[in-house]
């Protein structure tokens, strides 16, 4: 994993990673103020851009950068766009890239808060990218972006998913029933579809499971999402696996390594009541106990 | 370099690739390659449902929906294609619920359905309940559940594989089976008769046959050749063509230009739908299921304009309709806001509580996106291009077809990538989920016991070498122009021309840009020079693919002189049957003296029960 550093400091690269890149102008040393296209001088509100325009104001984006390749530590880099009322923190990273250093990378695919790609920290609190408004940061000061934490860093704000998605396959997410199939459609009351409704709505962005200081510490803890999508199963009254899952969750490493902190829930993106389902699934196992 | 083998490789992780690899996968050695994790693929973006004729709560049956599907694509689409959709639609929508999947349920416990535009009872007497659905996050349901079942199944997956080149040789120079010396031949009976109905038998070459094909993988930057007795596309549209559009950053049109490079022919590529009800400005989808749960469309004076464009079904008319109605209230003046860009979406009449049972994602996205409270507000929207009706022609086997009628031995493609064509010149909304689940198991299960069944395909020596080359060579330049400007400039035309409305000057005026612009991308720089996780090459390589397919919209739109569906020319405003009633294909060829030219044909429409009548609404 990319060294950890907390937001400030500075990491001395040393000017050899610069040969590499040499055509990018982006020169990897720390704390190197970038500008970009019609962006360079200093933050202010710009009024409106044509009639009824959307306003446009200068936003310094500090971006916590690591090339594999290059470094040997990550370092922070600042670079300052001009964005609009509408834009998006995705929007600025995408512009940094088009306009001022295409090596920066990150994910990125639906660019609307469903596909879970782009999660990561901005100002401190895992957030989608693409579902983050400018407008809604302080901007006065700069916006602060670094991978998600608790996950190995592969280049600038790309992680290693595997880790993440080997927990998520760990819990069996799938429908376990027995005995033959139904010709048609199972049945299923509207309660008893509710009963599971919320836990429906994950999409696997790991906003959830890199906040949880839990699993900062322990990257064995399944973490939340896994036990999000459990309870997806758990909670069907479709489903006749609960028991597996239960069990695989009464692990060491499963349910009870939560510690009710609520970091979770308030870094998910869909507004899923994370905390509430694992004490949910906690409650089954001391029911099940019971 | 490294080498794979795989009875059958399937591109794309979305709904098609999926639910394809399902059925592979419990047949034959089956590897799934996708550019992203598999649960970021853009079905997940899909909303509204998936439209089958179960008769959950209303009398339904899948021949009104064939005739709805016709119909709605102004009679372009093939038939039979149609009929094997909506009859097989029943069982998909079954299969799913199996597999987990949570529908809404009625009252009594069954799947619900909900209307959706252009799906009528008993051939457009009124809206039809047919759409079975998942609140507004069908497609993510759907996503999650295909995936979930993979896990379940084991299905091999190489995430943030790009794959840039098809194995694809001319049967002429194909060594297969026992002359090649090494080979590691399964038993097999009757290899030597291994070609479906049509296909080629060994000692009689003819056509083309399949190797595999050649990836690039994200994260080292390495370059992997898989070969594979088949191969499945489902690498899904090409919406970044144009600037306003619905599809992620990551649908690029990789699998249909792929093909198009290796000589095969891409069909009714000028039929891209544009979807009503985009956020204005931003172009993210607002799912039709608003439209089908009450929500109305209005304009600037706060007219139900939608009463005098389709008199009967009015805010539920098919997508182009509805599209180009808006765009229309807008041109003539009578569009919302301070630029009277957009009309408005109206959902203020319907209950919070129904609102946030059934349209809840959708809601948010208006309140995150534009700070407007849909309860009390109604939705700032305009027109977003968000569906490529064309691509790669394949049969009902989901075979690829070289020409009009030759199958290409091992090559399969499904959902929006292909083109079989079960949308004509127009989709109806929730046909494309539909496509996906029943196109993809027919493509999965015809790609397995195909590759049960034929011989390997040698891979030639220096497989690789075209595409290392194209890599190398964009890597290595060191001064030129950066991708960006030329991908919003590509945007831009399109948006500007080869839009909802189109003429023959705009047309050409894309034309000449978009040859411009290739010219300029043939000096283009990256400026990211390493091997880990370069975006910035594969963007390019990605900007390479819009390049051509814009050609080839353009080109079909600028041929197709009438007005049919999602194609709309301003100066052919009207069908025509007798010069147009066929599908376009456009071949790229290189002439004698080297250069690449596009050469443009024709392939019959299947009609079978439907005579083309009038469209109206």
């Amino acid at each position: 994993m990319a060294g950890e550093k907390e937001p400030g400091t500075r990491s001395a690269t040393g000017e050899e990673g610069g040969e590499g890149i040499a055509t990018s102008g982006a020169a990897p040393s720390s704390d190197y103020d970038h500008a970009g296209k019609g962006g360079a001088s200093p933050r202010q509100e710009k009024g409106t851009d044509g009639a009824g325009g959307i306003p446009s104001f200068d936003v310094t984006m500090r971006l916590r950068r690591y090339n594999p390749e290059l470094d040997t530590e990550p370092h922070w880099e600042n670079y300052t766009v001009t964005m609009y009322g509408t834009d998006r923190v995705l929007d600025a990273l995408s512009k940094i890239k088009a306009e001022i250093d295409g090596t920066l990378t990150f994910r990125r695919s639906c660019a609307h808060g469903i596909c879970g790609s782009d999660a990561m920290r901005v100002n401190g609190r895992n957030r989608l990218a693409c579902k983050t408004l400018l407008k809604d940061l302080d901007i006065s000061k700069p916006v602060v972006v670094e991978p998600i934490k608790g996950l190995p860093v592969e280049k600038d704000l790309v992680v290693d998913m595997e880790p993440f998605f080997a927990a998520y396959r760990e819990v069996m997410p799938f429908l376990i029933t027995r005995g033959a199939e139904p010709t048609r459609e199972r049945v299923q009351s509207q309660p008893d579809r509710e009963r599971f409704d919320d836990t429906t709505k994950c999409i696997l962005c790991a906003a959830c499971t890199s906040s949880c200081p839990v699993f900062w510490t322990d990257g064995q803890y399944f973490g939340p999402a896994a036990i999000v999508n459990a309870h997806r199963f758990i909670f069907d009254s479709r489903d006749q696996g609960s028991d597996l899952r239960l069990e695989i969750l009464n692990d060491r490493e499963g349910v009870w390594r939560c510690r009710t902190i609520f970091n979770c829930s308030e870094a998910c993106p869909r507004g899923i009541q994370i905390t509430k389902a694992i004490a949910e699934v906690k409650q089954a196992l001391i029911a099940r106990k019971l | 370099m490294q080498t794979h083998k795989f009875d059958v490789v399937i591109v794309g992780a979305g709904g098609a690739g999926m639910r394809a690899a399902l059925e592979s996968g419990q047949r034959a050695r089956t590897a799934v390659l996708t550019k992203l994790y598999p649960t970021r693929s853009h079905t997940g973006a899909a909303q509204g449902g998936m439209c089958a004729a179960l008769a959950n709560v209303e009398e339904d049956n899948w021949e009104w929906h064939t005739f709805d599907t016709v119909k709605g694509g102004d009679y372009l689409v093939d038939q039979d294609a149609a009929e094997v959709m909506c009859k097989e639609a029943i069982d998909a929508v079954l299969d799913l619920e199996k597999m987990g999947l949570p529908f809404n349920r009625t009252p009594e416990g069954r799947i619900d359905q909900r209307r959706f535009g252009g799906h009528t009872r008993n051939h457009g007497e009124a809206a039809v309940r047919r759409s079975c659905f998942a609140a507004d996050r069908t497609g993510h349901m759907i996503l999650q559940t295909l995936y979930q079942q993979c896990v379940k199944h084991e299905v091999e997956f190489f995430n943030e594989y790009y794959v840039l080149d098809l194995l694809l040789l001319d049967a002429k120079d194909a060594r297969t089976g026992a002359e090649i010396e090494g080979m590691d031949e399964r038993p097999e009976g009757g290899s030597q008769d291994h070609g479906p109905a049509g296909g080629p038998v060994a000692g009689v070459p003819a056509g083309k046959r399949v190797a595999g094909v050649v990836a690039y993988e994200l994260s080292t930057g390495e370059i992997h050749i898989f070969q594979a007795k088949a191969v499945v596309f489902a690498t899904g549209g090409a919406g970044k063509v144009y600037k306003t559009t619905s599809n992620a950053h990551t649908l690029t049109g990789d699998g249909m230009a792929i093909a198009y490079r290796r000589g095969l022919p891409l069909e009714d590529m000028e039929f891209f739908q544009f979807h009503p009800t985009g956020l204005a400005g931003l172009g993210i989808l607002l799912s039709e299921a608003a439209r089908g749960e009450g929500g109305i469309l209005r304009n600037a004076d706060g007219e139900r304009f939608m009463e005098r464009y389709a008199p009967t079904i009015k805010d539920l008319a098919p997508r182009d309709i509805v599209a180009r109605s808006m765009a229309n209230e807008v041109r003539e003046g009578r569009g919302a806001g301070p630029n009277k860009d957009y009309v408005l979406l109206d959902l203020t009449h319907l209950e919070p509580a129904h609102i946030d049972a059934k349209l809840p994602d959708i809601t948010e996205f208006a309140r995150t996106y534009l700070g407007v409270e849909p309860y009390t507000e109604p939705v700032p929207v305009y027109p977003t291009a968000h569906y490529a009706m064309g691509g790669v022609p394949t049969n009902v086997n989901s075979e690829v077809l070289s020409d009009n009628t030759t199958v290409v031995p091992g090559l399969y493609a499904a959902g929006e990538v292909a083109c079989v064509s079960v949308h004509g010149s127009n989709r109806l909304g929730t046909n494309s989920l539909l496509d996906i689940n029943v196109f993809g198991k027919r493509a999965g299960i015809a790609a397995a016991e195909y590759a049960n069944r034929a011989d390997w395909v040698a891979v030639p020596e220096g497989a690789e070498a075209e595409t290392v080359a194209m890599l190398e060579g964009m890597l290595a330049r060191t001064t030129g122009e950066r991708p960006a400007a030329i991908r919003r400039a590509l945007q831009d035309t399109m948006d500007a021309n080869a839009q909802v409305f189109r003429t023959e000057g705009t047309l050409k005026q894309a034309l000449s840009d978009i040859e411009r612009l290739k010219e300029r991308f043939s000096r283009v720089v990256v400026q990211d020079k390493g091997r880990r996780f370069n975006t910035d090459l594969l963007e390019t390589v990605e900007l390479g693919f819009l390049l051509d397919l814009a050609e080839v919209i353009v080109l079909g739109a600028l041929e197709r002189r009438e007005s049919r569906g999602g194609h709309f020319r301003e100066d052919y405003p009207n069908r025509d049957d007798v010069n147009f009633m066929r599908h376009t294909m456009v071949y790229r060829e290189t002439t004698a003296d080297g250069r690449l030219v596009n050469r443009l044909d024709f392939k019959p429409v299947v009609q079978t029960r439907y005579k083309p009548m009038e469209r109206k609404y």
